[in-house]
């Protein structure tokens, strides 16, 4: 019998933080050369696409782009920054299925060079602009990307007595990474007094409490067992992955403290058989410093409303129990829009023992757990070492 | 709810389309209505042709105009206009005394006044005769 189990095989990353050099379909071709040339596997053996983009284009014109002709799978799942974790649950089920034999997941953004830094704060309307569908219920009030976070996050601290000042530690965490990166948009150290000095954007979030933003791209590669055996890589095996959804726009949000990762969570974890004290570096979307907290709630890593103390005691700092964002995060180092797909990659890096400085000591298993919309759509992915 | 007029309208504006448009209009006459299942008994907002918990055709309901506030934001940062100029400024989901929550902002005090838990009164700032939009203030003991 020919081994199906699904695998990370290959990863690239276009250029980052900026890159104007690229348009955003730039970005996914020069990260799917990348994420090929690291694979060694042939283009040509390419027969399924996952991909999705910020703007008007999407899967069907990435795979017209790439050149990923005759595919027998394609999956354009958009649930937001997530959807790249979205794509790994389906594309392991297709790839055991035997739909395809290999995979590759592309997404690219030249956000930062398009729009400059209007993502968070610059609302997407304009004045007077007639507003329709479900984005009408809250169009006329200004709220803002930020503001939709500092919703929850407020509420959070409302609850469970959560401080500016365990959240800024979060954004310290993710720093001293981003310092190990060279690539990193910000490198230099920080303090918990620098992130909650900083100016606040939509009380209670600093500027240090949000993410960059930034151009870039990344491609990952998935396929067989059996086929990565003479390929290039060590093969990073998909143990689990489970995503579901509470609401899409921010009002409609059923429990301000609480995200579809407290039931998708487990979920990916029991696939793989983990417990959450198992796992050995989390990739976590870091949009917001909060979205890291209440990910690592949903996700069992303390009790719901212990997400405080449970970052302050540096549990997720290097060299603490579970080091976070290895790479520098969104937090500090990249984040084009879109950022799921660096969670896997990293997630991969780490796995692979190619992190050099960040490397994670005896790394075997990672979760990448991307959150896409307004805490709205959570995807986790358990990635190991060995083969289950 | 008090209906208030004035003089430019120029945020983003409702199109008061589709199954909201009975919401948009009462909002404009000063009534604030919701949803409720007759079959189950569930009530919604914002509104929709199906009732989100059982599936069944949701009836509209007048709500009190009354209630708390569940969580906030204070906007300090937005550049878009017209809200640039209005910083900062109190993004808020307000729980109605009926039960749904709905995203609006706090005027008439200091936004360092609002907290958690506030009592609120809404109000309703006519845009067209289509359209009225719901705000909400601190509420006044007896309102």
């Amino acid at each position: 019998m020919s081994d199906r189990t699904p695998v990370i095989v290959g990863v690239g990353l276009s250029d980052y933080p900026k890159a104007p050099h690229l348009d955003g379909l730039g970005h996914h071709a020069q990260a799917l050369q990348r994420a090929l040339a690291d694979s060694g596997l042939a283009k040509g053996e390419l027969d399924g696409y996952a991909g999705v983009g910020m703007g008007a284009d999407q899967a069907p014109t990435f795979t017209e782009y790439l050149g990923i002709k005759h595919h027998r799978y394609i999956d354009g799942t958009m649930t937001g920054g997530s959807s790249f974790e979205f794509h790994i649950q389906h594309a392991a089920a297709a790839i055991r299925q035997g739909l395809c034999e290999a995979v590759a997941i592309t997404y690219g953004s030249n956000f930062l060079s398009a729009m400059g830094r209007s993502l968070g704060t610059g609302g997407f309307l304009s004045a007077g602009q007639r507003v329709a569908g479900t984005a009408q219920y809250e169009a006329p009030y200004g709220n803002t990307l930020v503001g939709s976070y500092a919703l929850a996050a407020r509420r959070h601290m409302h609850e469970f007595g959560t401080t500016s000042e365990q959240l800024a530690a979060i954004a310290v965490g993710v720093r001293e990474y981003a310092g190990l990166n060279p690539s990193a948009m910000y490198r230099d150290p920080i303090t918990v007094d620098d992130v909650v000095g900083s100016r606040l954007i939509a009380d209670p979030l600093h500027k240090l409490d949000c993410c960059v933003v930034s151009d870039g791209g990344g491609a990952i590669i998935v396929t067989t067992a059996e086929r990565a055996r003479d390929l290039r890589q060590p093969p990073v095996y998909v143990l689990g992955a489970a995503g579901s959804q509470t609401h899409w726009n921010i009002s409609q949000m059923p429990d301000f403290t609480s995200t579809a990762a407290a039931s998708c969570g487990p979920e990916a974890l029991a696939q793989a058989g983990i417990r959450p004290d198992e796992i050995d570096t989390l990739q976590l979307y870091d949009s917001f410093t909060i979205t890291v907290m209440m990910l690592i709630e949903g996700l069992g890593l303390c009790p719901k409303g212990e997400g405080g103390a449970f970052v302050a005691e540096g549990n997720l700092r290097k060299g603490g129990r579970v080091p976070l964002n290895t790479d520098g995060g969104g937090l500090s180092s990249c984040h084009p829009g879109m950022r799921g797909i660096f969670l896997l990659a990293e997630a991969t890096r780490q796995l692979r023992g190619q992190a050099g400085e960040a490397q994670v000591p005896d790394c075997s298993i990672a979760v990448a757990c991307g959150s896409g919309g307004w805490l709205s759509c959570i995807g986790a992915v358990v990635l190991g070492k060995d083969h289950p | 709810m008090e209906v208030r007029e004035v003089e430019t309208w120029t945020r983003p504006t409702p199109a008061g389309d589709g199954a909201g448009a009975p919401f948009w209009a009462a909002a404009a006459e000063g009534r604030l209505l919701i949803q409720h299942c007759p079959a189950c008994g569930w009530r919604q907002f914002y509104p929709r042709p199906i009732c989100i918990a059982c599936g069944a055709d949701p009836d509209w309901e007048e709500a009190s105009g009354r209630g708390r506030l569940h969580t906030f934001t204070v906007v300090r940062q937005n550049g878009a206009e017209p809200f640039r100029g209005q910083l900062p400024y109190v993004v808020a989901m307000i729980d109605l005394e009926e039960g749904p929550r709905m995203m609006g902002n706090v005027t008439g005090c200091e936004v360092d006044d609002v907290f958690i838990g506030m009592p609120m009164a809404a109000y309703a700032v006519k845009v067209s005769d289509d359209v009225g939009v719901v705000f909400w203030e601190p509420a006044t003991i007896g309102s």
